[in-house]
């Protein structure tokens, strides 16, 4: 099944074809002998874990990086493709995971920046809404983008490739920001796109999203194309392990405990915005119970930096009784102090907030452990405490270590993350907050991060986890509740939950975009 | 530039003395074009400050505010806070200092010095507080502060000196009393070997300093809050350590040290208050304190390096008549070829064949 042979249903003349790219990183071979094709209309997915070489291959194609070896090959011409701009200038789009939009600026403003000389805001608002119009996009030239959501955001940089007349449009994972509701609209969109002759490249690992939208998937594997396939005929199954090269292992939530007690709870938390860019919480209200897992979800940006940083401490406000850990009112107390009551926090981002890159992970134990047991006694480090704590942390998370006690950064993202939440847990703490816990992590990682926060629950603890991921709330949080815009929904057993319910109470405002201030 | 993933020991030792046998091919060129003949330049200026213990001896000495002040800078450089007014702390340390020693002429040194030396350190942390709270209550910038302080410190003793503390029999100099005896620091008898030149107590403090310093950075809370501030000050907040303590804490590090300098300067060196009392100590202390790498331990080392330029360029310009401006050049370019010695230690430029804007934006 690794030969394009499955594609020869298609009798259009391949439009991109990438032969045998290589390329590597000093020692590292980030893609290897990759070979892959391409035909007008289709819509072609990229599939792979994080690190698999997805996003290597794609810069290849868009001319920001050089491949060591291989060939390209446009229309069946052989090219070489130095920059983005020749890129373009072939008929190669490309829509980032993030984007490059000036927050002050209008939609065409943003996009007079990015198009050659000489076009007046005038004609190409023109352009840009007889495009928007044409494909249902629905995007104002004249708005602003910090009123835009991020989905809408996202259409502005689709309109902008679309404007040059490009015939393969890449997109790096364009839903990981969208509700489902966005989702659905812009894989209509990208439909219509593809009946007009365009041919989608798009970069996924989200396996229901592939089926939904793509005929072909072409899967990565530590840099390796394991196989070009068409989707029909494979299983969700099949291809999760084509991208892992293992069997996946399912894993499920128990029941909570049907009555338990109260162990965490927010009451009525309001937090002004400090920034035009940040977003008020209003009337936060959270009860964890014992046992239970308690799912935060929403899109980024309506609130979860503002909430975590409150509920870690960072942020206090300055009344009493908003945050209550086991009876005891903490509203008043800082990071450290929180810990020695028995919580845990894990937050989104690793590389210098949840850790910092470029100390090494015995230092890095330290960061939440310094209050802690007796890693630090009279002020003086317990160098050989904390290098056995890293190894206790290390060994029972499967956090692969390049050498003895290396530098965070030198861990990739998985490991890293599996060494901060492993921090954390190890000290079993009686409340665990934790946001976006396998964001940017690969599926096994995952699947074994998901793990231990359901056996922390079993054991009695509580855990908030705030996550954008509706799968990973679904099959892990007892009951889920809805930040959107700085407000929380009323939280739900999952079980009496849909996909729909929840990407609705998600994008809530959003529809009513001229309510947000 | 790409930092390098391994750094190997050897090449981390090896690069200051390719540094420093760049400056001298460059230096030898330059005094070449001068008319100087290169090797005995180059000799006045490397060997002929050391070619004698007692020489050896004023090196320390030299090198002495110099440490003391940068181990003191480390940790606010360890911190992120860019406190670049030493210069102006260590005076307020030498003013503070000096008015006890003023005030207490009759006091015995084993009371005397200890409050001058406390009296110094207050007078540095005095001074560095100013920046320190206003960054901290109006996020004011404190390089531009602790600068401009610096220039307030230097008219502040300025005016003592001809003002209020003036010694009535100067003769109209701008000069203090003489300190008495018991404030005086005393040059070290060496057993067997007598004074090594200047070489006074302050010296073996000052290396004492370093040494208890590289332990608080290295094996305390204390240090490991400092650094987690200056790395990733979320990751610091995160972990529950107040950024304005650490503000406030590395600033009173940082000035007390300075303090302790000027303190240690006039009580060895000159024996009253004048005018000058530092000669750019402060501002060059930076200078050490980087090309230390921000370790307490390598500013020793990087102490008597810029010491020995100093002390070689004034022996250059005695001996060889070499202009001022010329000895400065040669500093210039040693310290010039130490720190980017380091960075290519550090980093190594990686070429990349396409250039465009584009390319930076989309990154």
């Amino acid at each position: 099944m690794s030969q394009p042979s499955s594609l020869s249903d298609t009798h259009l003349r391949p439009l991109f074809e990438a032969v045998s790219i290589t390329k590597k990183f000093g020692d590292f071979i980030a893609n290897n002998d990759v070979s892959f094709t391409i035909h007008e209309g289709e819509i072609h997915a990229l599939l792979g874990e994080n690190g698999a070489g997805k996003s290597t291959f794609v810069k290849i194609v868009y001319g920001l990086l050089q491949p060591n070896n291989g060939k390209i090959f446009w229309n069946g011409n052989q090219v070489f493709i130095p920059g983005p701009q020749q890129a373009r200038q072939l008929g190669i789009g490309m829509v980032f995971q993030h984007f490059s939009l000036f927050d002050a600026l209008t939609v065409a403003e943003n996009i007079q920046l990015a198009m050659p000389p000489g076009e007046t805001i005038a004609s190409l608002s023109v352009r840009i809404s007889r495009l928007s119009a044409e494909y249902g996009i629905g995007v104002d030239p004249d708005a602003r983008i910090h009123n835009l959501s991020v989905g809408e955001q996202q259409r502005v940089e689709i309109i902008r490739c679309l404007l040059q007349d490009p015939k393969l449009l890449i997109m790096d994972e364009p839903t990981s920001v969208l509700t489902p509701q966005e989702t659905d609209q812009l894989f209509s969109v990208l439909r219509r796109f593809s009946k007009n002759g365009l041919a989608i490249l798009f970069i996924s690992h989200k396996l229901d999203e592939i089926r939904a939208l793509a005929s072909h998937a072409t899967i990565l594997r530590r840099g390796e194309n394991v196989g070009s396939v068409v989707i029909d005929g494979q299983t969700n199954r099949q291809l999760a392990e084509m991208m892992v090269g293992a069997k996946v292992k399912n894993i499920s939530r128990q029941n909570a405990p049907e009555k338990s007690e109260v162990l965490f709870e927010v009451k009525k938390l309001c937090r002004p915005k400090d920034s035009i860019f940040s977003v008020a919480l209003r009337d936060v209200s959270i009860s964890a119970n014992a046992g239970e897992i308690f799912g935060i979800a929403g899109i980024a940006g309506n609130g979860q930096d503002e909430l975590m940083a409150a509920l870690i401490g960072e942020w206090r406000g300055h009344d009493d009784g908003i945050f209550i850990f086991d009876g005891m009112d903490i509203s008043g107390k800082g990071p450290a102090e929180r810990r020695v009551m028995g919580m845990g926090f894990i937050p989104e981002e690793r590389n210098g907030h949840a850790a910092v890159p470029s100390m090494r992970l015995a230092e890095n134990v330290l960061l939440t452990g310094h209050s802690l047991g007796n890693l630090v006694r009279h002020g003086l480090l317990d160098l050989i405490g904390m290098r056995a704590k890293a190894n206790l942390i290390a060994k029972s998370f499967d956090v692969r270590l390049p050498e003895r006690n290396p530098l965070a950064s030198s861990l990739s993202g998985g490991n890293l993350q599996k060494f901060v939440v492993g921090r954390e847990i190890v000290n079993v703490p009686r409340v665990l907050i934790v946001s976006q816990p396998t964001w940017g992590v690969d599926v096994g990682a995952a699947v074994f991060i998901r793990e231990a926060m359901l056996n922390l629950a079993a054991k009695g603890s509580a855990v908030v986890m705030i996550s954008q991921d509706l799968e990973e709330l679904f099959t892990i949080a007892h009951r889920v509740a809805v930040l959107n815009n700085g407000m929380l929904s009323l939280a739900e057993p999952t079980i009496d939950l849909t996909a729909e319910k929840v990407g609705l109470l998600m994008g809530g405002t959003h529809v009513a975009g001229e309510e947000r201030t | 530039m790409t930092p390098r993933k391994h750094i190997p020991l050897s090449r981390t030792l090896l690069t200051p003395v390719v540094s420093i046998v760049l400056t001298l091919i460059l230096g030898a060129m330059i005094f070449g074009l001068l008319d100087y003949n290169p090797l005995s330049a180059l000799y006045e200026f490397f060997v002929a400050p050391i070619s004698r213990p007692d020489q050896i001896g004023d090196l320390f000495v030299k090198a002495c505010p110099l440490i003391i002040t940068a181990t003191g800078l480390v940790f606010c450089y360890r911190a992120n806070i860019w406190n670049i007014g030493a210069e102006g702390q260590l005076i307020f340390g030498a003013i503070f200092s000096g008015g006890a020693a003023l005030a207490f002429p009759d006091w015995p040194a084993l009371i005397l010095l200890p409050t001058m030396v406390l009296a110094g350190m207050i007078g540095g942390i005095f001074w560095a507080m100013i920046p320190a709270l206003l960054k901290v209550r109006f996020n004011t910038n404190e390089i531009l502060v602790s600068l401009m302080l610096t220039y307030v410190a230097a008219l502040s003793i300025d005016w003592l000196v001809r003002g209020p503390w003036r010694d009535p029999l100067s003769f109209g100099f701008p000069l203090t009393k003489m300190y008495s005896d018991a404030a005086l620091i005393h040059r070290i008898d060496v057993p067997f070997v007598g004074m090594l030149g200047q070489l006074h107590w302050g010296v073996v403090g000052a290396l004492i300093f370093s040494c208890v310093a590289a332990f608080l950075l290295s094996r305390t809370i204390l240090g490991f809050q400092i650094k987690v501030m200056g790395d990733a000050p979320r990751a610091g907040r995160f972990a529950g350590f107040n950024p304005h303590v650490t503000t406030i804490g590395v600033m009173a590090i940082a000035g007390g040290a300075a303090g302790l300098a000027g303190m240690v300067e006039v009580s060895a060196s000159m024996g009253q208050l004048q005018p000058n009392v530092s000669f750019g100590y402060g501002f060059t202390a930076i200078i050490v304190a980087f090309l230390a790498r921000l370790n307490p331990l390598g500013v020793i080392f990087a102490g008597l390096i810029v010491a020995l330029a100093e002390l070689g360029g004034d022996n250059a310009q005695i001996v060889l008549g070499m202009p001022k401006v010329v000895t400065g050049v040669f500093k210039g370019i040693l310290l010039f070829m130490l720190l980017a010695g380091e960075t290519f230690n550090r980093y190594h430029i990686q070429w990349q064949r396409t250039g465009n804007k584009l390319n930076l934006k989309e990154k």
